[in-house]
């Protein structure tokens, strides 16, 4: 049954009609969780205020119970799913370039379009030097894309990798979820008043 | 907060200040909006196969702008050729899904009363220093997430629902360099 992609023919104006009303939900969720401020976001590398890691591990614990339950109730078909391939050298440089930009700039892409939307002009600007770091690539390493299928080393999920069933994991990122949310509560209680005090 | 919001309005004689109402709303409990966005990103997968994104929005633009100079150069070049899309590359997929966040975070933030021209920075530094900064990182982020085909949204997110090994990998780098980076940019934040 899912994903419905891959059982009906979606027109191309239907596609683009579903991005816009799931973009609609993707930016209320980053704006409702305070991610369209730079300082916000930013204030999870200082500890006082782990809101961005929160919000993405429930994210992705709870997309991650959906898609475990529903493929083993047999109503999702998981192999229909996209998986980018796993190339360790393009993650670990690209992941380490990403994350400088975005202690340094105060945002990720995502987030940046909530900070243009509700009129921050530091995420204009910063949305002005992702255009522009997109058009470099483009121009001046266009051969990195096909390095890095030429390098990759194809899908590998942890299920996969290690033998271990999804359900598994699944209940083990919910256990690391609960744990962590009582650490991250800690850590907060013990930096927000130096750090965050009337901060954000 | 309960406790200044009384005082502001003992303060005004029992009426609520002109402050007070237009302050904006407190942000909502981190949890039930990380379960919101895990509903979204599901609900994306289940719909069209794949998950969220966000850079290869960027990536149109780029191609656009690029075919706007020279078609033939777009065609010459493989990056720019794959978001060409038949010479429509506007109509690229996460370039609607981010013109819609763009309206979602624009809905959210006028009910919560946080629409602000300003530029978000610590106390420590300028206006013009955080703007030089914002390009040079929105830059060095956007190359990043090229290198490593995805970015917050793309990788860490979409693929790390699926506990797809590279992702959880870049995630992993991403907030090492970030922390390993906080203490010398702190004068941007603190």
């Amino acid at each position: 049954m899912f994903p419905l992609s891959s059982t009906m023919e979606f027109s191309a104006g239907t596609e683009l009609a579903l991005a816009a009303l799931l973009g609609v939900g993707f930016g209320f969720c980053l704006e409702r969780a305070g991610f369209g401020s730079a300082r916000k976001l930013t204030s999870v590398f200082y500890l006082y205020d782990m809101a961005v890691v929160k919000v993405m591990f429930t994210a992705i614990v709870t997309t991650l119970i959906g898609l475990t339950v529903l493929s083993a109730v047999g109503a999702l078909d998981l192999k229909e799913l996209y998986l980018e391939q796993t190339n360790y050298t393009a993650q670990i440089v690209g992941g380490v370039l990403f994350g400088a930009g975005f202690i340094v700039g105060g945002y990720c892409p995502g987030t940046s379009i909530a900070a243009m939307a509700t009129g921050r002009k530091d995420g204009m600007v910063f949305v002005l030097g992702m255009f522009t770091g997109v058009f470099t690539y483009a121009e001046l390493t266009p051969g990195l894309d096909a390095w890095y299928t030429a390098t990759a080393r194809g899908e590998m999920t942890l299920p996969g990798v290690t033998g271990i069933g999804m359900g598994w994991w699944a209940a083990a990122f919910v256990a690391f979820l609960v744990f962590a949310a009582w650490g991250m509560s800690r850590l907060e209680a013990r930096f927000a008043p130096t750090l965050g005090s009337g901060r954000i | 907060m309960t406790q200044s919001f009384a005082t502001m309005r003992a303060g005004t004689g029992g009426t609520v200040s002109s402050r007070a109402d237009h302050a904006p709303r407190p942000y909502w409990n981190p949890y039930l909006v990380g379960v919101l966005l895990g509903l979204v990103l599901l609900a994306t997968y289940l719909v069209t196969g794949r998950g969220l994104g966000a850079t290869a929005g960027f990536a149109a633009v780029a191609s656009f702008v690029a075919g706007l100079f020279s078609p033939e150069h777009v065609a010459a070049n493989a990056v720019h050729a794959k978001y060409w899309n038949g010479s429509a590359p506007l109509a690229n997929w996460t370039l609607v899904l981010l013109g819609g966040a763009f309206v979602g975070a624009l809905l959210s933030g006028a009910q919560g009363r946080r629409i602000a021209f300003t530029v978000e920075r610590g106390p420590r530094i300028t206006d013009g220093q955080r703007l030089a900064l914002a390009f040079a990182g929105g830059f060095v982020a956007a190359f990043g997430a090229k290198i490593a085909k995805g970015c917050t949204s793309g990788q860490a997110l979409t693929g790390g629902a699926m506990l797809n090994v590279g992702s959880l990998v870049f995630m992993l780098a991403v907030f090492a360099a970030a922390y390993g980076l906080a203490y010398f940019v702190r004068k941007e934040w603190l």
